[in-house]
């Protein structure tokens, strides 16, 4: 821990050198999901509601989701762009250091930028609460908060299990962008809108369903569920992140025994 | 300490001829050929030796030495070094090799070098005494004052190549891994990067593996080469060996006061003439040069005489030539 924020420490100067780029990105990042955001905005406009969700709950959907993702595409950014580190060999060089690849993997590369995403998410979250009735107790505060940690964790086992692609083939990565950012794009409406095999597919391979639906009917007092087991659902995202380390550790020994 | 048998290692590697239909075609059904990177390779190596590892480009060389340092896992073949199996104990193993790949950083492009070091201190959790101790020594000793506070990507390729020397060894590895270390330096560098390797060498007991092409690097660093080509071990042994196996001819290079005619002499053939010097090639396995001198000497008045044995190139060269490389 101590060893990947010193890290952190040097990512962070380093992105600091290049001031303007720094400070522009940070804003392209925080006007990205504004558009997006945007869109459902002038979408309700036009339709009110959509399968009887209104804006507000739409947008509290969205922030988490976009939270979450802000959050995980910051930490797992060398993960993200990982397929440059086997193609470089720069691979090679943390296998030389005593150290996890985890870990020297996850120090390899953070989006300082990012954050610009995360600051508009935020204030979409909070306009969003405002703007909706919820009977707030210690659970649906818990809630809320395992729904993000759900979510960071589904959305960095998505990015560990692309960058473990990067192991068998360094050609179609743009393939896991389907995963990533269409997880993302999906998930931030209500899965009940969706088709059947949408939702089982959010559901029972990319358990994004599990952060953003059983909870969210939870938070906004809906459905017969129950409030201790809706309230831990959140956490089987922690789960999911198991077989992605599993796949990674397999795609290390590949990289062993093939070479590049 | 390092005891490396029967290592064999083969790549699949895409093959497919030009064109833009071949192109396609083998998008779609891609074909494989085996390439035998290493083919039954063994040697050893004792303590504070240093050993140039040579041999042509596609050799053989960077397998080897990406199997010792635990990035790759041979097909065959065992490899024990310092009791542990690199590419099986990775994590502890590694805590004791250096390596350097010339061809590629391992610092931090855009921060100071000092920046460098302090955290590839606290990766490989060098005690605080101990890091300002390597860090003075290597300081002094690869001249980096001034540059430790310079980003990396400022730096020139030499001053670069001593950062990558110097943080290579701050955690103070008992063996040093070389990959073209002297790549595309400048005279001065090169000098000072061998210099340095041989004092860690002789002061701290580091044993050192390096690959290279460039011959002066074997020839002022190395006592023991391996040379590899096609992925088998051609030669194992001492620098000098190698010259009395392949050296064959020298040239003898006299000066004298004037003389009118060449002079012809048996088994050595007169290379090029002038009123005061001319220059033998001597086959020495049927003549000794001493011999050809004492009989140059009773003939002419000699004012300055010169040996030259063949350049190691050229004997290298030959190598390859015997073994088809």
């Amino acid at each position: 821990m101590k060893l990947y924020l010193r890290y952190l420490e040097i990512l962070f100067k380093s992105q600091l050198q290049y001031r303007a780029s720094f400070i522009l990105m940070t804003i392209g990042q925080f006007f990205v999901p504004l558009v997006m955001f945007a869109s459902i905005y002038f979408l309700f406009e036009k339709f009110g509601q959509i399968e009887g969700w209104s804006f507000f709950e739409v947008a509290l959907c969205f922030s988490i989701v976009h939270m979450s993702f802000a959050i995980s595409v910051c930490f797992m950014r060398g993960f993200d762009s990982f397929s440059k580190l086997v193609v470089n060999a720069g691979f090679d060089r943390l296998l030389v250091r005593p150290r996890n690849t985890i870990v020297q993997v996850l120090g390899s590369n953070f989006e300082f930028t990012r954050l610009g995403r995360l600051i508009q998410s935020t204030m979409v979250l909070i306009w969003a609460l405002l703007n909706i009735s919820i009977e707030w107790n210690a659970f649906k505060v818990a809630t809320l908060i395992f729904m993000l940690i759900g979510g960071i964790f589904i959305f960095s086992g998505i990015f560990i299990l692309g960058a473990s692609l990067c192991f068998f083939t360094v050609q179609g990565l743009e393939l896991i962008n389907i995963f990533t950012d269409g997880s993302r794009e999906i998930s931030q409406y209500p899965l009940s809108i969706y088709k059947d095999w949408v939702k089982n597919f959010f559901t029972f391979i990319v358990p994004l369903g599990i952060i953003n639906y059983i909870p969210l009917m939870y938070l906004l007092g809906r459905g017969p569920y129950n409030d201790i087991l809706s309230m831990l659902t959140p956490l089987i995202g922690i789960v999911f992140i198991i077989p992605c380390l599993y796949v990674w550790k397999f795609g290390v020994s590949k990289y062993l025994s093939a070479g590049s | 300490m390092i005891k490396v048998e029967g290592l064999s290692k083969t790549f699949k590697v895409a093959r497919r001829s030009s064109g833009f239909g071949e192109a396609v075609r083998s998008f779609f059904s891609p074909k494989f050929s085996e390439v035998h990177a290493l083919r039954d390779v063994s040697f050893s190596i004792d303590e504070g030796e240093i050993v140039g590892y040579i041999g042509p480009n596609g050799a053989g060389k960077s397998t080897t030495i990406k199997v010792m340092s635990g990035i790759l896992v041979p097909d065959k073949g065992e490899c024990s070094i310092m009791g542990y199996v690199p590419w099986r104990d990775r994590v502890k193993y590694v805590k004791n090799i250096g390596v350097v790949f010339g061809q590629r950083s391992q610092l931090w492009a855009d921060v100071p070098v000092m920046d460098s070091f302090e955290l590839l201190r606290d990766i490989y959790k060098v005690q605080p005494a101990n890091y300002k101790k390597s860090l003075d020594l290597l300081t002094e000793t690869l001249n980096l004052g001034e540059i430790l506070t310079t980003p990396t990507r400022q730096l020139s390729l030499g001053q670069r190549m001593r950062c990558e020397i110097a943080a290579s060894l701050i955690h103070d590895p008992k063996i040093l891994f070389l990959d073209e270390p002297t790549i595309g330096l400048d005279a001065m560098s090169k000098i000072a990067v061998r210099n340095f390797i041989k004092m860690i060498n002789k002061e701290k007991k580091v044993t050192v593996i390096l690959t290279t092409h460039d011959m002066n690097d074997i020839e002022t660093l190395a006592n023991r080469i391996i040379m590899i080509g096609k992925g088998q071990i051609l030669y194992d042994g001492n620098l000098n060996n190698l010259r009395e196996k392949f050296v064959t001819h020298k040239t003898v290079t006299v000066d004298y006061n004037e003389n009118t005619s060449p002079l012809e002499l048996d088994s050595a053939s007169l290379l090029s003439w002038s009123k005061d010097r001319a220059t033998y090639v001597v086959d020495i396995k049927k003549r000794g040069v001493s011999d050809i001198i004492s009989e140059l000497s009773a003939k002419l008045e000699l004012t300055d005489v010169a040996v030259d044995s063949e350049p190691i190139e050229e004997i290298i060269i030959k190598l390859y030539k015997e073994h088809q490389v």
